[in-house]
């Protein structure tokens, strides 16, 4: 009933929103769509899952690793592709269009290493445990979930909001050239930005691997569209925006497929981004379409 | 074996693979088309499915004859595009990509679910009509088209679009509205181009026409070369063949897609076909030869 | 009168930045706008060629109301524009970039232009030949087949002319036609300006350089924070106590 479909959309919603924070943060400080961020998601879920595996860590200890190691990958994609492209002044669609590539890359190699089957976390890594309040069923994976997301875009809202960082990776989604000028150091920051963003996508992942207990080299794809309709919806660029858009879209999709039906789940994220797109292209709490040089 | 035999055997094999030459040609040119006129459409495949399953159902379900159903093929989308082309159009770059990529999806969950479509089975045993003739026809009327509408007020309109929307509309053209004929000409081609591809592949699904196949599109066309219509049929050429050439390195031949679209991006930023890249490439060696010639 | 400014106001939200403007700009020779940065001079642009709506009052061109007339059906009605940061099509030869301005005047239909018909042919041909002439009339013809984007900067302005010039307009919108030019560029300019009104073309332009609108403007009139403080020759505005306070302590470029 409804408070069971509440707890669901809460989880969901938590993981839309962390996905959405990493992708909404590459597009307002670096002024880029980062279109791989779908794939990077993925291989937060592998790593965590190969970490497990191999090397028979604790689970949060995975956890933190694999945030590590697809911050890293994140780091490594903005240095080889994404500067080359800063330096030339490409025009913006061009640097989307090279993140694609970056995904099918990132995918494919995935397919080719781990193949294309559904992979599980090894018995017993998931906790079992849950809690039952009522009529509500709350398992420890979707409190997890929350926990952490929420922890995670409530340190990253202080960090833009209260300290120098912030105020600088502030300056630069305004204007990168005034923030040079000001003696920022845009590049630095771009490299750091990178990594955070792709961290938390790789967290999202490993969130996701948990929830369903089901890897693959495609999961990266509907997440990434789940993402694109987040951050229209909520204003491209703005980091409450992402949260409240994921949370608002987690909300939506359990709710349809609760009272209306399964099949059009997927088509719930792109009903939301049409409307607002006819509406209030800007989303929630954009403001600026176009961004100055 | 004689000619015969061996011409037989080598088209038995590869027939498939040559019409989709011709085929991708038509869907290159068709981002093209957008491309000129400065819009980033992903919607491209999708209006390919329309058309392909539009043509589909008239021929297996209403029997009616192959040329009307690629008749059908080209307008259906054509409206479709229309349609959504008028509110989405005003949007700029990445927001009408992402308008576009939403389009896409919305199409295919709507194309899974309906059970006219066959769901996400899809219809199967579409009659093998497609000739090689039919093909050449159809991209050849296509590059016709298209290169007159280039030489024409339409074209130049188009690249003054690209170039300046506010300028351009200032000087009397109807920004909105030449947006708009390029992204329905661009669907009909891509509709035209689906419905021939689906009479030949006897099986058409909501997979084929999803985000990874706008990109595919997409991708033959930045690497061929947006500067002209030589360059987006050289890419998809070039890109259809290399699945073959590729073929054993199976698995990875996909990945390599991608890294040829990073490397085409970053490198060749206009294009393996890039006229004034190769009018000054050719300048700097008659220069060196000329050179050379003196100092002997 | 060609144009006519009737009480316009504009205001952005809270902010005002017409109030009342009302001046008239005679039909032949160049009129002058001129007034301190900020004072609402492009908006005055902005509202003529329909980008902006204005708050209240009307603008009549030619004996007809445009305040509501689409961008890009200014030019029909006979106004032309070039922009302050010069906004010609960098990847399009110089000739091309002039026929662009002929667009509403070529009058084929989709058949022609199809079948490569005669009428379609002529059309094209005789729009590029007057737009080699237009070419020649900036001194810019013998590099018509280059591309805009090789040349200098006041080359650039100088085929921004010409492509407005390719619209067939009554009136001529210049927006800050000599900013960012060194003296002999100026003075070059101010020439082909002169040039461009002795051929019959009504010029309205909005500068800031005081010392080359009183040269060549044969009105002027004078905006201060959006409003008109003075209209007149440019002997009277010289002489304007209140425009001499307003820049006062200003220097010029």
């Amino acid at each position: 009933m409804l408070e069971q479909q509440l707890i669901n959309a809460l989880s969901l919603g938590s993981v839309y929103a962390l996905f959405a924070l990493g992708f909404t943060l590459v597009f307002g400080v670096l002024g880029v769509i980062n279109l791989s961020h779908g794939a990077i998601f993925m291989l937060g879920s592998y790593a965590a899952l190969l970490l497990v595996e191999k090397l028979a860590l604790p689970l949060w200890l995975a956890m933190l690793a694999a945030m590590v190691a697809t911050g890293l990958i994140g780091l490594i994609v903005d240095v080889l592709v994404l500067k080359p492209l800063r330096k030339r002044n490409a025009p913006h669609l061009i640097p989307m269009i090279a993140t694609i590539g970056v995904a099918i890359m990132l995918t494919n190699l995935a397919q080719g290493l781990f193949g294309a089957e559904n992979k599980r976390f090894p018995v017993g890594t998931i906790p079992e445990d849950s809690v039952t309040i009522g009529n509500l069923h709350v398992t420890a994976v979707q409190v997890g979930i929350v926990v952490i997301a929420f922890v995670l875009m409530i340190v990253l809202l202080a960090v833009m909001r209260r300290t120098q960082l912030g105020r600088a990776l502030r300056a630069i989604a305004e204007s990168p050239k005034a923030a040079y000028l000001l003696g920022i150091n845009v590049e630095g920051l771009f490299y750091l930005t990178s990594f955070a963003a792709a961290a938390l996508g790789g967290a999202a992942g490993v969130l996701v691997g948990l929830s369903f207990n089901a890897i693959s080299p495609f999961m990266g794809q509907p997440m990434l569209h789940k993402g694109i309709a987040v951050i229209i919806l909520g204003g491209m660029g703005d980091i409450r925006g992402a949260m409240i858009g994921g949370l608002f879209l987690g909300f939506a999709e359990v709710l349809t497929v609760a009272y209306i039906s399964s099949d059009f789940r997927d088509a719930v994220a792109f009903g939301l981004l049409f409307l607002i797109l006819l509406v209030k292209p800007s989303g929630m709490f954009g403001k600026v379409l176009e961004r100055k040089a | 074996m004689t000619m015969m035999e061996w011409w037989d055997g080598f088209w038995a094999t590869y027939n498939t693979v040559i019409f989709s030459v011709g085929v991708n040609a038509m869907l290159a040119l068709s981002i093209y088309v957008t491309l000129s006129c400065g819009l980033l459409s992903l919607a491209n495949a999708a209006f390919m499915g329309i058309g392909a399953y539009v043509a589909s159902l008239i021929t297996m379900q209403a029997g009616l004859p192959f040329p009307l159903a690629l008749l059908a093929g080209g307008v259906l989308p054509a409206l479709v595009a229309l349609l959504i082309g008028i509110p989405t159009l005003r949007l700029s770059g990445v927001y009408l990509a992402m308008a576009t990529l939403g389009f896409g999806e919305v199409v295919r969950v709507i194309v899974l679910n309906m059970e006219v479509t066959g769901g996400p089975m899809g219809l199967n045993g579409v009659p093998p009509l497609t000739e090689w003739w039919h093909i050449v026809l159809l991209l050849g009327v296509t590059v016709y088209f298209l290169a007159r509408v280039r030489r024409s007020k339409i074209g130049r309109a188009f690249e003054a679009i690209k170039e300046d929307e506010v300028a351009a509309r200032l000087m009397g053209v109807n920004v909105a509205g030449y947006k708009l004929l390029a992204f329905v000409i661009g669907a009909a081609i891509a509709g035209v181009a689906g419905a021939l591809n689906a009479h030949y592949t006897f099986t058409i699904g909501p997979n084929n026409y999803g985000f990874e196949n706008a990109v595919d599109i997409l991708t033959m066309a930045v690497f061929g070369g947006t500067s002209n219509l030589i360059g987006p049929m050289i890419g998809s050429t070039i890109l259809s063949l290399l699945p073959e050439v590729l073929r054993h390195f199976k698995d990875f031949r996909l990945a390599a897609n991608g890294l040829i679209l990073i490397l085409v991006v970053l490198y060749l930023p206009k294009g393996i076909w890039d006229p004034r890249r190769i009018r000054a490439f050719m300048q700097r060696r008659h220069a060196g030869k000329s050179a050379s010639k003196k100092v002997n | 009168m060609l144009l006519q400014f009737n009480q316009i106001s504009k205001n952005f939200g809270g902010l005002q930045v017409l109030q009342g403007v009302q001046f008239h700009v005679p039909e032949g020779g160049i009129f002058g706008l001129i007034g301190p940065n900020g004072a609402g001079k492009t908006t005055v642009f902005n509202l003529i060629t329909g980008l902006l709506r204005a708050s209240s009052g009307n603008i009549v061109f030619d004996g007809q109301d445009i305040g509501n007339v689409a961008p890009h059906k200014i030019t029909e009605r006979g106004i032309a524009r070039t922009f302050q940061n010069i906004r010609v099509f960098k990847e399009m030869t110089l000739l091309e970039n002039v026929v662009v301005g002929m667009h509403d005047h070529l009058d084929y239909g989709f058949g022609g232009l199809l079948l490569n018909l005669g009428s379609f042919r002529k059309i094209e041909k005789e729009a590029r030949e007057r737009a080699l002439e237009l070419l020649s009339w900036v001194r810019l013809d013998h590099k018509a087949e280059m591309l805009a984007d090789s040349l200098s900067y006041g080359e650039q302005r100088k085929l921004e002319f010409a492509r407005a010039l390719a619209t067939k307009p009554k009136l001529l919108l210049l927006d800050e036609p000599v900013a960012g030019m060194n003296p002999s560029e100026k003075t070059e300019l101010m020439a082909e300006i002169i040039n461009i009104k002795q051929r019959g073309f009504s010029i309205f332009m909005i500068e800031h350089d005081m010392r080359f609108v009183m040269g060549l403007c044969d009105r002027v009139a004078v905006l201060n924070f959006g409003k008109i403080i003075a209209e007149g020759t440019p002997d009277e505005i010289k002489n304007n106590q209140e425009v001499i306070e307003a820049y006062l302590g200003k220097e010029e470029a």
